[in-house]
């Protein structure tokens, strides 16, 4: 086996542990009958010893990764994508030791499960390092963001827990729709997950010419059947389905017709769950959280980002800075993916000040906590794929 | 407002809570709250004594916590709604109107409402500067605010409090004790690393006051690092320059005075996928091509002293240097980097006088494309003059002929031929595609014979006097973070009353689970009564805490 196999071997080895140490963690939490530990202790010793398993694959994956590449492997959106989720696996362990939190597990591994294969939709072949990126300070800057950006991904889990405990499903409110929109839009992403392997798996493939924003001639190629079309697209490839609307040059019809494919089979899924089970996901979730200790959450979600925080700004404004004036000769340009780092900070450091000097605790830090986690989710979905700049990797 | 003295006979400035030296609670409200308010330490600060004045008004306006959050909030909208469409220095077009139909040529009426409402210039707009600068007085004011007041307070902190501070602490304890209870409180708590301090029958522990620093500390930082970022407005700090350089031509340095750089030679090279690149084959089958390097190799020159500015014969030699991207080329305080390049501009045109009919050759003459020569002389007294010279032909305006830049992308020279046989001399217009003779049929041309090309490299010259500045900001705002979030401010008090009982108190700024720690080892070794933690007994029987 080459060194690139038993790499790729490695992250499934990972993959597979976390899937079945979710439900261990599961078993943990649901042991713990009238909040008697022992059960729960026994059990969350399996998970956690299941999850090191996997996190051990997952690093190996990482190290061999980037001995066949010869440079650390955080210069693509996969092999970013899939970091993020070793992070937060590797967060998870750290405070898995301080607390003793099974149901964390139960959160924190499924979010990561979701990640990576996110992540492995995208390209997986080791490319190499255009000039820019041959730097250390690449590779200093990346690995500090994606650790600094896995531990606060925890104190949004902790914040989940929090919510999925205390919010009360049985009366209409706010609280309750958003808790709902936040798990719909998990069962958005497996939607992107499944039509995305189901697509490759029967290899779809579909081509067009097109005239581009520039009014030039261009193609594109589309792994899934097309929704919507290019502007003024011709197909290339016999036997396509036709598009059923063609959209204006600006917008990127092949990455709305993958968005419409997601948001499609998500939603399904959705109302499927919706369906078969009469309630709400954060209804079917709330019962296992009742032994949690609210107080432990709220510790773990502000925790997580005093941890977080100074190594975010180290990695994502100091260490991204330094970089940027080697390579750029200047050290900050305005780039939308610096100024959503900027913005990342400057949410954690409102955090900071309305839990510091206004007394948010419990509940609105566990808001903020969540909402934390959606700006770093949009750096890294949207802003890479949609509003490109220097740093896309798409 | 009039200075508050206690009964212990201290005078305290006016608003303060509590007695900066005995601890007592001063005003009525405090009295009547069952634990007191130490977020401060009970100080008077200025933004919560003083409300009459407009200085006051904006005072307590930027000392707010609420109007910080507030300010932060804004600048991060307004810094999101920056990205929504590229930043004018990203649009692939240059001048004032030519942005503006950009926008809107590109994105149509919502890039016409963005460009009018100047969001296409965001960070450098009036009022997004001047947030930030709110943001900055903010932090100067509500730093202040609290430090000076807190700073004092904890300097002047005396070792005996008044009962009524220690059984409003969080942490109280009451109960008998021996005669060496407070000994041994105080041996103990040294081997704890607490700074212990004796006052005949009381006790102060202290540990890692400076913790509280840390907040103005890292707001400090920020300023510095602010500061920085406007010192780059006064000229002199900083220098942003481009240098366009042909291969084999030596140019001074734009606003580097008495320095010139050679271009030797510039090159791209790509990843050909074999060999050491095999590992990489698959994505480049799949990308195409992927750059590997783009490299000026380059000659540092220096002008020797006293010598005019910008001359450049007898240069010294400084250094030799392949530039690349990654690696700038660094000089007494400046650095160049490799930033741009072009490939194959025309260097030089051959062409070849020929009479139409015979297509016999009178010879050939070379123009240099820079720096043309105006006559040139070939064989039998034949010249061919060159009347006119557009590097980057444009067209024709009012029958003149003219240039789009003065880079020779598309070279068109107005000629004047001589030859033995036309003694008064034809003219031609001649670009690349065609040529024109003005006034009518010429007996001779100029036919193309080759061109030589060379790379162009485009540089920036940069100095940032700033850096060392906005490095120390960093450094500072890392350090307070790491100081005010992960050490705290612990103390306890002891006191010894006439009848032998102990009262004991303690309080910390954060992390209560390990001042209890602590407190719990202290007990053990010197027999202190029992403690509780009196806001949790509050929260568990379901007062409203104050
Ligand atoms: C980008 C801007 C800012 C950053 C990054 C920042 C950062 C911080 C940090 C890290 C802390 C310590 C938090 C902790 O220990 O948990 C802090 C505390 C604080 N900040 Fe800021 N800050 C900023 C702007 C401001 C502004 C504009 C104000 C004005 C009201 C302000 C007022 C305060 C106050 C009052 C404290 C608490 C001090 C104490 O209670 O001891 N900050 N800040």
């Amino acid at each position: 086996m080459t060194l690139t196999a038993i790499s790729s071997n490695l992250l499934y080895t990972a993959f597979i542990a976390y899937l079945i140490a979710t439900f261990v963690f599961g078993g943990a939490v649901k042991g713990n009958k009238k909040g008697t530990f022992d059960s729960e202790q026994r059990w969350g010793k399996a998970a956690i010893a299941i999850t090191i398993f996997g996190f051990l694959a997952n690093l190996g994956y990482f190290f061999t990764r980037w001995t066949v590449s010869g440079h650390a492997p955080l210069s693509n959106m996969f092999e970013f994508t899939t970091a993020f989720g070793m992070t937060l696996v590797g967060g998870f362990i750290l405070i898995y030791f301080l607390y003793k939190t099974a149901v964390l597990g139960m959160v924190v591994l499924p979010v990561a499960l979701l990640i990576i294969a996110y992540a492995s939709m995208f390209p997986k072949e080791i490319s190499p390092l255009i000039p820019a990126l041959q730097t250390n300070w690449l590779t200093i800057h990346v690995s500090t963001v994606v650790i600094a950006e896995g531990i606060l991904a925890i104190s949004a889990a902790a914040g989940l827990i929090y919510l999925l405990k205390v919010v009360d499903l049985t009366k209409k409110s706010k609280q309750r729709f958003w808790l709902e929109t936040i798990l719909y839009t998990l069962v958005l992403v497996l939607g992107f997950i499944i039509s995305s392997s189901y697509f490759a798996l029967t290899n779809y493939e579909a081509n067009f010419q097109y005239v581009n924003k520039d009014g030039q001639e261009a193609s594109v190629t589309y792994n899934m059947p097309p929704v919507f079309g290019m502007n003024e697209s011709v197909p290339a490839t016999e036997e396509t389905l036709t598009p059923f609307m063609e959209t204006p040059p600006l917008i990127d019809a092949r990455k709305l017709t993958t968005i419409t494919w997601s948001l499609l089979v998500g939603t399904v899924l959705y109302v499927l769950i919706r369906v078969v089970t009469r309630r709400w996901i954060s209804q079917l979730l709330q019962p296992m959280m009742r032994n949690v200790s609210t107080q432990l959450m709220d510790e773990i979600n502000y925790r997580a980002v005093i941890i977080g925080f100074p190594l975010f700004t180290l990695g994502a404004l100091v260490f991204a800075m330094i970089w940027a004036q080697i390579t750029w000769s200047r050290f900050w340009g305005w780039d939308p993916k610096e100024v959503w780092a900027l913005i990342t900070w400057l949410f954690y450091a409102a955090y900071l000040h309305l839990r510091l000097g206004k007394g948010w605790q419990g509940e609105k830090s566990a808001w903020l906590g969540v909402i934390g986690f959606a700006i770093i989710m949009f750096n890294l979905i949207v802003v890479n794929l949609i509003i490109a700049g220097l740093h896309s990797y798409a | 407002m009039e200075k508050t003295q206690c009964k212990c006979g201290y005078v305290n400035p006016p608003g303060t809570n509590l007695c900066e030296t005995c601890g007592r609670s001063l005003t009525e409200k405090e009295q009547n709250k069952l634990l007191a308010d130490m977020r401060y330490e009970g100080v008077a600060r200025r933004s919560q004594t003083y409300n009459k004045s407009i200085i006051d008004k904006v005072w307590n306006f930027f000392s707010s916590v609420k109007v910080g959050v507030g300010l932060i909030v804004v600048i991060l909208i307004a810094a999101a709604i920056g990205t929504i469409l590229p930043q004018h220095m990203y649009v692939p077009a240059t001048g004032e109107t030519a942005i503006k139909a950009y926008y809107s040529d590109v994105y149509g009426s919502i890039g016409r409402v963005y460009h009018f409402l100047g969001f296409h210039d965001m960070y450098s707009s009036v009022w997004f500067i001047v947030l930030v600068g709110m943001l900055a007085i903010s932090l100067i004011i509500a730093s202040l605010d609290r430090f000076v007041p807190l700073y004092r307070s904890l300097k002047s902190q005396r070792v005996l409090r008044h009962p009524s501070f220690m059984n409003k602490q969080r942490i109280y304890g009451q109960g008998p004790g021996a005669d060496d209870t407070l000994h041994k409180a105080e041996a103990k708590l040294k081997e704890l690393k607490y700074k212990v301090r004796m006052d005949k029958n009381g006790l102060l522990a202290e540990k890692g006051r400076f913790s509280r620093w840390g907040p103005y500390v890292n707001h400090i930082g920020l300023i510095i690092f602010l500061s920085g970022v406007m010192l780059r407005m006064i000229p002199g700090f900083y220098v942003d320059e481009t240098l366009w350089l042909r291969e084999g031509e030596t140019r001074a340095i734009p606003e580097a005075p008495g320095y010139s750089l050679e271009n030797l030679k510039f090159k791209v090279e790509t990843y050909n996928g074999e060999g050491e690149d095999a590992r990489f084959s698959e994505a480049i089958d799949r990308v195409g091509t992927v750059v590997k390097n783009y490299q000026t190799d380059v000659v540092l020159y220096q002008q020797p002293e006293g010598s005019l500015p910008g001359a450049t014969e007898n240069l010294e030699f400084v250094k030799e240097y392949p530039l690349r991207v990654n690696q700038p080329l660094k000089f007494d305080g400046y650095a160049m980097y490799q930033m741009d390049y072009k490939l194959d501009e025309l260097k030089t045109m051959t062409f070849a006088l020929t009479d139409q009919q015979t297509e016999e050759s009178l010879g050939e003459l070379t123009i240099d494309l820079i720096n043309p020569d105006e006559r040139y002389e070939l064989k039998n007294g034949s010249t061919v003059e060159l009347l006119g010279y557009y590097p980057n032909f444009s067209g024709f305006e009012n029958g003149e002929p003219q240039t789009a830049s003065p880079l020779p992308d598309n070279p068109g020279f107005l000629v004047e031929m001589t030859t033995p046989t036309t003694p008064k001399g034809e003219t031609s217009f001649i670009t690349i595609q065609n040529t024109i003779e003005p006034f009518g049929d010429n007996q001779y041309k100029l036919t193309f014979q080759s061109a030589e090309t060379r790379n162009v490299s485009g540089l920036t010259v940069r100095k940032d006097r700033t850096l060392p500045i906005l490095g120390l900001g960093g450094f500072i705002f890392m350090i307070g973070v790491a100081q005010g979030m992960y050490f705290n401010h612990r103390r306890f008090w002891l006191q010894q009353t006439d009848n032998g009982d102990i009262l004991l108190a303690g309080h910390t700024n954060k992390n209560w689970y390990s001042l209890k720690k602590d407190l719990d080892q202290v007990s053990e070794y010197a027999l202190l009564p029992a403690f509780t933690d009196q806001q949790e007994d509050m929260e568990k029987e379901g007062k409203p805490q104050s």
